[in-house]
């Protein structure tokens, strides 16, 4: 089965965040880069479908010369080739043009099933999968928690749904899914997977952006949320926030 | 066409008619002061129907093209709204930011070759026009978002962002069926019917105290610790969805939007850095606590009491205060 994976390296939810306010970005010298959750979670899917059924895991970003490290560890934990969208400014794309400059990359590849994550943790406009669907015609399930793919010709995904409710769906391919972060385990890169990935290609892409869009968006600025509540933060060594805490809620009267 | 007239909200169905979620949005676009029309993805039964005409709207439309996809039938569903819209010609298109929203609004949006501003938490407007505010980096900062050019915009609404109880009543609109050409149905995905995992043991929404643990609590052994202070406050141990995913506690014990929904009057947030999908599933709750090592962490801008610093010394602090008054 020809996969796709569509990755996004964000800066790490570990931590605090390092920004430029007035930039309206992140001051990217300072910030530690990673893969996207979900999308961690889109490879893996991908990587056990090609291990089981044969073909080819091609994997995708888009972004500056930096997105690179996350397609190489990507080719280190057993993709097939990676291609690097060459975006300098990607933080300023609408999820349109995104879908758009994926979509004329992925167009000509020859895809049975194209996989993204969810949404990302930095922007999370969690449109990204489902644009690209509907720029390539492709049907969609989106949200999937679990997959069954036991031949090329049939896709069973199961969406989630809010409360707890899911559905299982079934599509022909070619087609688009976007994973939920916990549908697997994904996989470490092991040290003979580091090596070999340094033999296999990435290959780069300037996008068109052709377009044909009647409006974009653009983010005029960013600012910190207002606290709506005010928060007491209860400060002291661990002993004396504890028991000022325990005072403070009367938590002995309510054991 | 006619020119660019007011706010479409476009409900979503529930069991018992139109889904909560769709009530906040219509009682936001209420707010927002452009006259509102609300279409039905269907025809609504009587209850539904008397529901939304009583509301202060402009008109509520149907679609009886969309009767039948009431299923996970998206082409069909896509088609009929895209039809709808283009004879309505509306400013705004807002949808509640649900599960299926967020299969449905971008292709909504990509064939009216427009703009799709996600999960939003406000629409503001000023001299230089409308402008949406979204959270970024999963809520810790808010940017302003323009759209530039023409044609309407759409909008995905957070849950939370009106109250539905908040709706303006007291109207009796018209309604206006939306008739729009007989679609082709070839639907390419096949939908089956939905289910629950598995039955429901724990009922997080009756619990007067929750102890919740996050992706701070770092292994399975750790939950002892979290368990031990449940114990001793009569709580039920509730969990984020990371913790549910790694498996360190069942999923009916997860909080949040793909989980359980609660109001306690007591909730105490261990290592959970506060991502908005579990924000929207507990703040409701009377008291929120949230102990956690990152200052920065969204949970703060939650909760009424905070201790900044590491569970793993402030937990043992807090049994200890309890056990030994």
């Amino acid at each position: 089965m020809k996969i796709a994976v569509c990755i996004k390296q964000v800066a790490s939810t570990n931590g605090p965040l390092q920004l430029d306010v007035g930039a309206g970005w992140l001051r990217e010298a300072d910030t530690t880069f990673e893969i996207n959750a979900a999308d961690s979670h889109a490879l893996e899917a991908g990587l056990a479908i090609r291990d089981r059924l044969g073909g080819e895991v091609l994997v995708v970003s888009l972004g500056p010369d930096r997105v690179t490290a996350v397609l190489r560890d990507a080719l280190a934990k057993g993709a097939d080739r990676a291609i690097h969208v060459v975006q300098d400014d990607a933080h300023k794309l609408d999820p349109a043009r995104v879908a758009e400059a994926l979509a004329e990359v992925l167009r000509d590849e020859g895809r049975d099933l194209i996989l993204c994550g969810l949404q990302s943790d930095d922007v999370g406009h969690g449109q990204t999968g489902a644009l690209l669907a509907e720029c390539l015609g492709w049907p969609l399930v989106g949200i999937v928690a679990a997959l069954e793919v036991e031949t090329p010709q049939k896709v069973r995904a199961r969406r989630e749904l809010e409360a707890g409710w899911s559905q299982w769906v079934e599509l022909p391919p070619p087609c688009v899914l976007t994973i939920q972060s916990g549908i697997n385990k994904p996989r470490y890169a092991g040290m003979k997977g580091m090596l070999a990935a340094k033999k296999k290609p990435i290959s780069r892409v300037e996008p068109q952006l052709a377009g044909g869009m009647r409006n974009q968006q653009v983010i005029e600025q960013i600012y910190f949320p207002h606290r709506h509540k005010q928060t007491r933060l209860i400060e002291g060594a661990p002993a004396d926030a504890a028991a000022q805490l325990v005072a403070l809620l009367n938590l002995r009267g309510m054991q | 066409m006619s020119a660019m007239h007011g706010t479409l909200v476009i409900v979503e169905r529930a069991v018992d008619g139109v889904s909560r979620h769709s009530l906040e949005v219509i009682a936001y676009a209420q707010a927002l002061g452009d006259p509102v029309r609300v279409l039905f993805p269907g025809i609504p039964d009587q209850a539904a129907a008397d529901l939304l005409r009583a509301m202060q709207v402009e008109a509520l439309l149907t679609c009886a093209e969309l009767e039948l996809c009431d299923a996970y039938d998206d082409d069909v569903y896509v088609e009929a709204i895209v039809a709808c819209i283009a004879a309505l010609n509306p400013r705004h298109v807002l949808l509640p930011h649900s599960y299926t929203a967020r299969d449905r609004a971008p292709r909504l949006a990509a064939r009216l070759r427009v703009s799709l501003v996600s999960d939003c938490i406000a629409i503001e407007h000023d001299a230089q026009g409308y402008s949406y505010i979204r959270q970024l980096f999963q809520g810790r900062t808010l940017a302003r978002v323009r759209v530039a050019g023409e044609g309407p915009v759409v909008v995905t609404l957070q849950a939370g962002i009106g109250r539905a109880e908040s709706v303006a009543r007291g109207g009796a609109a018209p309604v206006t069926a939306c008739v729009i050409e007989p679609l082709a149905r070839t639907a390419r995905a096949v939908a089956e019917a939905p289910f629950r995992e598995s039955a429901r043991n724990v009922d997080l929404t009756r619990a007067r105290i929750l102890v919740a643990v996050g992706r701070g609590i770092k292994s399975a052994e750790n939950i002892a610790l979290a368990r031990r202070l449940a114990d001793l406050l009569g709580a039920e141990l509730a969990a984020s969805r990371a913790v549910c995913d790694e498996g360190w506690l069942p999923i009916e014990r997860q909080v949040g939007s793909s989980g359980q929904t609660v109001a306690p009057a007591l909730y105490i947030a261990l290592g959970i850095s506060g991502a908005v999908q579990h924000l929207v599933g507990m703040k409701g709750a009377d008291t929120i606590v949230a102990i956690n090592k990152d200052a920065s962490a969204p949970i703060f801008d939650v909760a009424d009491y905070g201790i900044v610093g590491d569970l793993f010394e402030v937990v043992p602090a807090l049994i200890q205060a309890l056990e030994n008054p």
